[in-house]
């Protein structure tokens, strides 16, 4: 029956009279070879495109960001243009009760941080758009208030965990040290004293209310290799972004250099 | 689609890091895959809008062209899905009914698109858990989100195997058919044509 309804469909396309009817089994294997030379075209171009991103150029090194396939890094960027429009301050990150706080914090690395804590000597620089640098001793940042925040602590690499972090918002220090033109700005570059790890934010997430300079882990002064004197705990992005033993803060409108961007990882890595 | 997917392996190492105890290392070995955590974020960020777009797309044209009637699982599908089990396992000699698709394609067919929806609100759920909270509560939470997205996305994997096992056994004409879209069927009086 198939055979008769093929017919008929042709049919319907009204072929030219000047030509001469094609038997069936000529339209069969033109309808074939048309639909399969579709279908080769289609795979070959699917293959082909593969292999041109596959083998497309890396990036140029010294950039910002580095060590990932230029359309990559650009469909990276793309895709966060298209997702900071959902981004708002209204949405917070979910927090938990604080016995839910993992009493074993886990710790992945010591990049930035591995010489010894000078504690006493140590100040936190901030670079404002008129060149003075300001320092602020860790005893100036406590006597600010402290906001305690428990909440899912996520990583590129998977995993997740509940944490309890406490310290100041970074929207109330930018208040309290007067530095409301300097957000003003897009980007913040926070770096360690040794210049080893360094991150770059940009501003809406780091004015985010959740965004925190932390100084206390479960109610406790961090610990050494958990980022003391002071860290970043920046809930709205993946811990690749949270520094620890922050040395210096600046601002710019031009992204400031970011150590995982640098390796092929999205250099805003927002959630 | 499956064209993209097949090359789309080093997503998996994203998973790979969480489940590093499931996937044994010989597994990444063979797909040459070991530490490049970044190179698969990437790609994926990138695949992800083509599988979005592609899903959307299919299922406009399902709807459009009215294909879907011939998708979408009956009452009496479920009963009937088991009989072609049986007897593309030839353990029951007599084919069930086979109309464009028959009762298991019509499960399997929409359980991927089912899949599919999955895949794009557990994936957003986990891209995005602050921005798209609720997605998140909606998964179970974060991490469950996660568990879920990697759950369908072997189950893809099950499905890519079966399918094209199927396909082959199913033979020549067969996939002549899916790619023009025509089969040729010569009958012969008193014939029983059976299909795969």
């Amino acid at each position: 029956m198939k055979n008769q309804k093929l017919l008929w469909k042709m049919s319907n396309r009204a072929p030219k009279k000047t030509r001469k009817e094609l038997s069936v089994d000529q339209k069969i294997s033109r309808r074939n070879f048309i639909s399969f030379t579709v279908f080769g075209a289609l795979g070959l171009s699917a293959y082909g495109g593969w292999r041109w991103l596959y083998n497309s150029p890396m990036e140029p090194a010294g950039g910002i960001t580095g060590d990932t396939r230029v359309p990559l890094r650009r469909a990276l960027n793309k895709t966060e243009l298209a997702f900071r429009k959902v981004f708002s301050n209204n949405h917070l990150v979910k927090t938990y009760p604080k016995e839910m706080a993992a009493k074993n914090v886990r710790h992945n690395t010591d990049i930035g941080s591995k010489s010894k804590l000078d504690a006493a000597a140590w100040r936190l620089q901030v670079r404002k758009i008129s060149g003075e640098i300001m320092a602020i001793s860790i005893d100036e940042i406590k006597s600010l208030p402290k906001f305690d925040i428990v909440y899912d602590f996520k990583c590129v690499e998977g995993w997740d965990q509940i944490q309890h972090w406490g310290g100041v918002r970074f929207v109330d220090f930018i208040k309290h040290f007067g530095l409301e033109a300097e957000t003003k700005l897009d980007y913040v570059g926070l770096e360690t004293p040794d210049k080893q790890y360094y991150v770059g934010l940009d501003m809406p997430s780091a004015m985010h209310p959740q965004t925190l300079l932390a100084y206390e882990m479960n109610e406790q002064p961090i610990p050494v290799r958990h980022g003391a004197p002071l860290r970043l705990i920046i809930p709205v992005k993946y811990g690749i972004k949270n520094l620890k033993r922050i040395g210096s803060i600046s601002f710019s409108n031009k992204r400031p250099h970011d150590y995982w961007a640098e390796q092929g990882y999205d250099y805003y890595s927002g959630l | 689609m499956f064209i993209y997917w097949a090359n789309d392996e080093y997503s998996i190492t994203i998973f790979g890091h969480t489940f590093v105890r499931f996937f044994p290392d010989w597994y990444y070995n063979l797909l040459h895959i070991p530490s490049r955590l970044a190179e698969g974020m990437a790609f994926h960020f990138l695949f992800m809008w083509f599988f979005t777009l592609n899903g959307i797309f299919y299922i406009l044209y399902t709807i459009i062209s009215g294909e879907w009637r011939e998708l979408v699982p009956q009452k009496k599908s479920f009963k009937e899905a088991w009989l072609v089990v049986l007897h593309d396992l030839h353990i029951r000699k007599m084919a069930p009914p086979q109309n464009k698709y028959n009762a298991a394609q019509r499960i399997a067919y929409t359980a991927i698109i089912v899949m599919g929806i999955g895949s794009v609100i557990t994936g957003l759920a986990i891209y995005k858990p602050v921005q798209f909270y609720y997605l998140t509560w909606i998964c179970g939470g974060y991490h469950f989100a996660r568990i879920i997205h990697f759950a369908l996305t072997l189950g893809y994997v099950f499905f890519f195997v079966i399918h094209v096992v199927q396909v082959i056994l199913a033979g020549w004409d067969n996939f002549r058919s899916v790619v023009s879209g025509f089969e040729v069927v010569n009958e012969e009086p008193k014939t029983v044509v059976e299909n795969e």
